[in-house]
């Protein structure tokens, strides 16, 4: 059993620094402006226009 | 006298819905709200192109990036769905997603209620890989952008949150409609149908973004425990599920959206929701 929480802690704790440095290195190369750039404007794909 | 898990989640619910949908006066006006907090990602399904939304819609996001001229995966919005995963896992779904309040709110419409065939929930894994990670990414036009297809094909939450509150706002955008506009309709009046008869038809069926938090149910740090020497096997948890789970055979279930139904009707206290405590089965 402690064998099976130790790894579940690691696992976590893993998933939550690659979500981190993903987070970082995405904001870096510029994928937050994108997200920005899509968001701020109306979406004809989405709204069934496009 | 304590709350139910029943009356939290509602509660929780609403103040995320009103979270994610603070723009109200721009349904009158028939503009989107287009400031900086649209830099993040809402962690449920929420049309960045509903004239209240507050947040991007992450499968929106994540195709939007996939689909741009320089790159083809977008580490920004998989690293924010990562971290939503490892902490809450489904429990985003059941407490946090706008859409499946809607979804809910559909479902108390008086009518016959169904129970889904298994093999629907495997379709919502097709949509994810094909519409949301392939097609944006290997099909481009001629300058290298590819299209959302998931939002242009399929998303309901589009067609009822952007398109139909948007058109009817501005002239404009009707003189527009046409054959893509009735298929997403016909899809958004299938999806109320189902909702109304099966409990969050949608989000069992179709959503991505339950695909991906469902495979994190298994390690999210908010939890479902059993306790083995509580229970006594009655089966009440699981005939009160409403998302057919079995929380004492399977409490990590990939379908399991954390709603507490199954805490609140164990006569023995033996399923707990919570954080951190890794005991239990």
């Amino acid at each position: 059993m402690d064998k099976r929480k130790n790894r579940l802690v690691i696992l976590r704790l893993a998933g939550l620094v690659i979500a981190g440095v993903f987070i970082s290195y995405g904001i870096g190369r510029g994928e937050a402006a994108i997200v920005l750039n899509k968001a701020v404007h109306i979406c004809f794909e989405c709204i069934g226009l496009g | 006298m304590q709350i139910g898990y029943s009356v939290k989640r509602k509660l929780l619910q609403v103040i995320a819905f009103g979270c994610s949908n603070a723009h109200l006066l721009n349904f009158k006006s028939g503009k989107i709200y287009t400031g900086k907090w649209k830099y993040f990602c809402n962690p449920g399904l929420n049309c960045y192109s509903c004239p209240a939304a507050s947040f991007a819609c992450p499968i929106g996001a994540m195709q939007a990036v996939n689909g741009s001229m320089n790159y083809s995966f977008s580490f920004y919005v998989t690293g924010l769905l990562l971290a939503f995963g490892v902490l809450f896992g489904r429990a985003v779904c059941g407490w946090l997603c706008p859409f499946g309040l809607l979804q809910e709110l559909l479902h108390k419409i008086p009518s016959p209620k169904l129970k889904l065939k298994k093999i629907f929930l495997y379709i919502k894994y097709f949509v994810l890989v094909v519409f949301v990670l392939i097609v944006p990414a290997a099909v481009t036009n001629y300058m290298g952008m590819g299209s959302p297809a998931f939002c242009q094909y399929i998303c309901p939450a589009g067609t009822l949150e952007g398109g139909i509150f948007l058109l009817a706002a501005q002239e404009g955008l009707r003189k527009s409609i046409g054959a893509l506009f009735t298929l997403k309709m016909a899809i958004l009046l299938v999806t109320i149908l189902g909702c109304i008869l099966i409990h969050r038809f949608f989000c069992r069926t179709l959503c991505p973004l339950g695909a991906i938090y469902g495979l994190f149910n298994k390690i999210s740090i908010y939890h479902l425990e059993v306790d083995e020497h509580k229970c006594n096997g009655c089966g009440k948890c699981k005939r009160a599920c409403q998302m057919e789970v079995d929380p004492v055979r399977n409490p990590q279930s990939t379908e399991c959206i954390r709603c507490g139904v199954c805490v609140d009707a164990c006569p023995q206290s033996a399923i707990r929701l919570g954080y951190l405590k890794t005991g239990g089965t």
